[in-house]
């Protein structure tokens, strides 16, 4: 894989995760997740339904509060943040992409008004400016300029899951967290999109936590990988390693079920 | 009751409510009270339609009957809340404070959460004004004042400066107000990120974490539909700085007023159970964008009354030719211009059209 090429430009982890722990009652969410993340890095998390991926995702967005372990984001107990703090750099340094286009945009709201918000919540109050990084960014997820006045809701299912990508990374943030970001789309528009995330991925340098059950996916965009079963990390290391040569039996059918074409 | 005049004391209903009076809590009470003086009020009432301002400085025989606590309408425990809001309000300009929204005799729509601030305002020494959309004589304007003669027997006016409260749907007069003077507004939607964000808790967190941005998406997409902002009335402002803020429907073209204002600006809203204040001197700053700033917007005639060139105007359709005029929204303004002299090109001293 090409991308297994790139090295980590910082020695330092940009987001350090220590045996976080998520329970509901009596059941376990997710169960002593320990991984370090590096500027430039894609670490995929993969598993069965119910296997703690979400959970564990929405725990380090903040959407969730976890009952044990320790989060830090570039030397920064996230944790242990105010909450204004915390929503300050979800609007800033994070990037959130939802599986579902309609659960991360404003539906009612224009493409422009959806790729502006994040630069509005951040003090821009120009709207020439404003208008003209929502051009841009549309032109850079292949939607035409034309449709910047168009809702989301006129939009393909494709063109809203990219739509979402423009929004989230019109601020340049450095760590961005997806959820199944392909889930629902057919496979042309799959390998587009995915396409699409690999070059903005190495072009700004993003760090990337994907959560997806489509093994597929992690192939080409992650550089390390999880494997998760009841809330449980079975198996970590490479993503050619882990796939190529799976050591827990539970990795092993997993690989082991994709179905080859 | 002790006050009471020989009429009064003749009514049998009323002792006898009198003696159960301390048992008894809410505001019922109060509004059987004045069943008897109805039929003094529907008298004045006849006599009101030529001269509202008639009765301005008379002490009512019945004020005497009410503590001063359970003056106008509300009883204590609901005063006391009301006014404990207010303060609050006060003192965290722009902060919208719960309160327990009490039914009032008029439906949700009609200016309930007004009426509730106003009667924890009112003394007996108040004179009240009530305006709707800036007529003193229209049907929501009429009724309410009739109301607080009725309930608490204070004096009413149409003036602006004679006024000490004035109660107001959607506009703010014309002439400027003064200090000591109480502006109360009737609000709908106190809400301005509602129709952006649904959820209460996600907008009551926005306003604890100052997350406004939404508020600019709503102006843009204005922009980018419209050419300009077309947000034309409840035009959202910033308070001292820090919380945004809905000022009621009133037309963009008086949002510059209620900045610096000497007045005090209670806004009520009964159905959402939100009060919130704007104390005086408070700086309100209109959102707009850098190169779209805030405008204000009024239309482009002179009043046809008085002649008025800067005051909001209503647009009245007059035949079904077409025909139309422009008169001041503000009819006491209007009616103090003429009172000057001033003519507008359409006036006619007897005047079948203008009133």
């Amino acid at each position: 894989m090409t991308l297994m090429s790139r090295v980590a430009p910082a020695d330092q982890p940009l987001l350090k995760v220590e045996r976080l722990t998520k329970r509901f009652g009596s059941r376990i969410g997710c169960a002593d997740v320990s991984f370090d993340l590096y500027p430039g890095e894609v670490l995929g998390i993969v598993g069965e339904s119910g296997s703690g991926k979400s959970t564990l995702l929405s725990c380090l967005a903040g959407h969730q509060r976890p009952d044990l372990g320790q989060i830090a984001y570039d030397g920064f107990d996230v944790l242990g943040m105010s909450e204004t703090g915390r929503r300050r750099l979800s609007r800033t340094d994070w990037a959130y992409v939802h599986q579902n286009p309609r659960d991360g945009l404003r539906m009612g709201v224009s493409a422009g008004g959806n790729v502006g918000e994040r630069l509005m919540a951040v003090g821009a109050r120009h709207y020439g400016q404003i208008r003209a990084r929502a051009v841009d960014w549309l032109g850079r997820v292949e939607i035409a300029a034309d449709r910047i006045d168009d809702r989301p809701s006129a939009f393909s299912g494709g063109m809203q899951q990219r739509l979402q990508i423009a929004r989230n990374l019109v601020t340049a943030p450095r760590l961005v967290y997806m959820d199944e970001p392909t889930g629902g789309l057919d496979v042309s528009v799959q390998a587009r999109l995915l396409d699409l995330l690999r070059g903005l991925v190495r072009d700004l340098g993003l760090s990337v936590v994907i959560v997806t059950h489509d093994l597929a996916v992690v192939r080409l965009l992650a550089h390390r990988l999880m494997v998760m079963k009841s809330g449980r990390v079975v198996e970590q290391g490479l993503t050619d390693q882990v796939l190529d040569d799976p050591q827990h039996p539970y990795t092993q059918l997993l690989v082991s079920s994709v179905l080859q074409v | 009751m002790k006050a009471g005049s020989p009429a009064l004391a003749a009514v049998d209903p009323v002792t006898q409510r009198d003696q159960r009076a301390p048992e008894r809590l809410g505001p019922q009470p109060e509004q059987k009270d004045h069943r008897p003086q109805n039929h003094d009020g529907n008298g004045d009432d006849q006599q009101r339609c030529g001269d509202i301002v008639g009765r301005q400085g008379e002490t009512p025989e019945w004020a005497g009957t009410m503590t001063d606590y359970n003056f106008a309408y509300l009883d204590e425990a609901t005063k006391r809340m009301i006014r404990r809001a207010i303060l609050k309000g006060m003192a965290v300009p722009g902060y919208q404070v719960p309160f327990a929204s009490r039914e009032m005799p008029m439906p949700y729509g009609w200016g309930t959460g007004g009426v509730q601030v106003t009667a924890a305002c009112l003394v007996p020494e108040d004179r009240l004004k009530v305006i709707d959309q800036g007529a003193d004589d229209t049907t929501n304007a009429v009724s309410i004042r009739r109301f607080f003669q009725r309930t608490a027997g204070v004096a009413v006016t149409e003036a602006t400066t004679e006024a000490t409260v004035i109660q107001t749907r959607h506009r703010i007069p014309e002439t400027p107000l003064t200090e000591g003077q109480i502006l109360v507004y009737q609000v709908p939607i106190p809400e301005p990120l509602r129709f952006l964000e649904p959820r209460e808790t996600e907008t009551r967190k926005m306003h604890e974490l100052e997350e406004y941005g939404l508020m600019h998406v709503k102006l843009y997409e204005d922009i980018a539909r419209h050419g300009r902002i077309a947000t034309s009335y409840a035009y959202p402002v910033r308070v001292e700085g820090r919380y945004v803020m809905d000022p009621s429907p009133i037309p963009k073209f008086d949002n510059p007023k209620m900045s610096g204002n000497p007045a005090i600006q209670l806004f009520g809203a009964g159905r959402e159970q939100r009060i919130y204040a704007l104390p005086p001197w408070t700086d309100v700053v209109s959102l707009d964008f850098d190169d779209h700033p805030f405008e204000t917007s009024k239309a482009p005639h002179d009043c046809d009354l008085c002649g008025a060139r800067h005051s909001y105007l209503d647009e009245v359709i007059t035949d079904d030719q077409g025909g139309r005029m422009f008169v001041c929204s503000d009819t006491d303004f209007c009616a103090g211009r003429r009172a000057q002299g001033k003519k507008g090109q359409l006036w006619a001293p007897e005047p079948e059209a203008a009133e």
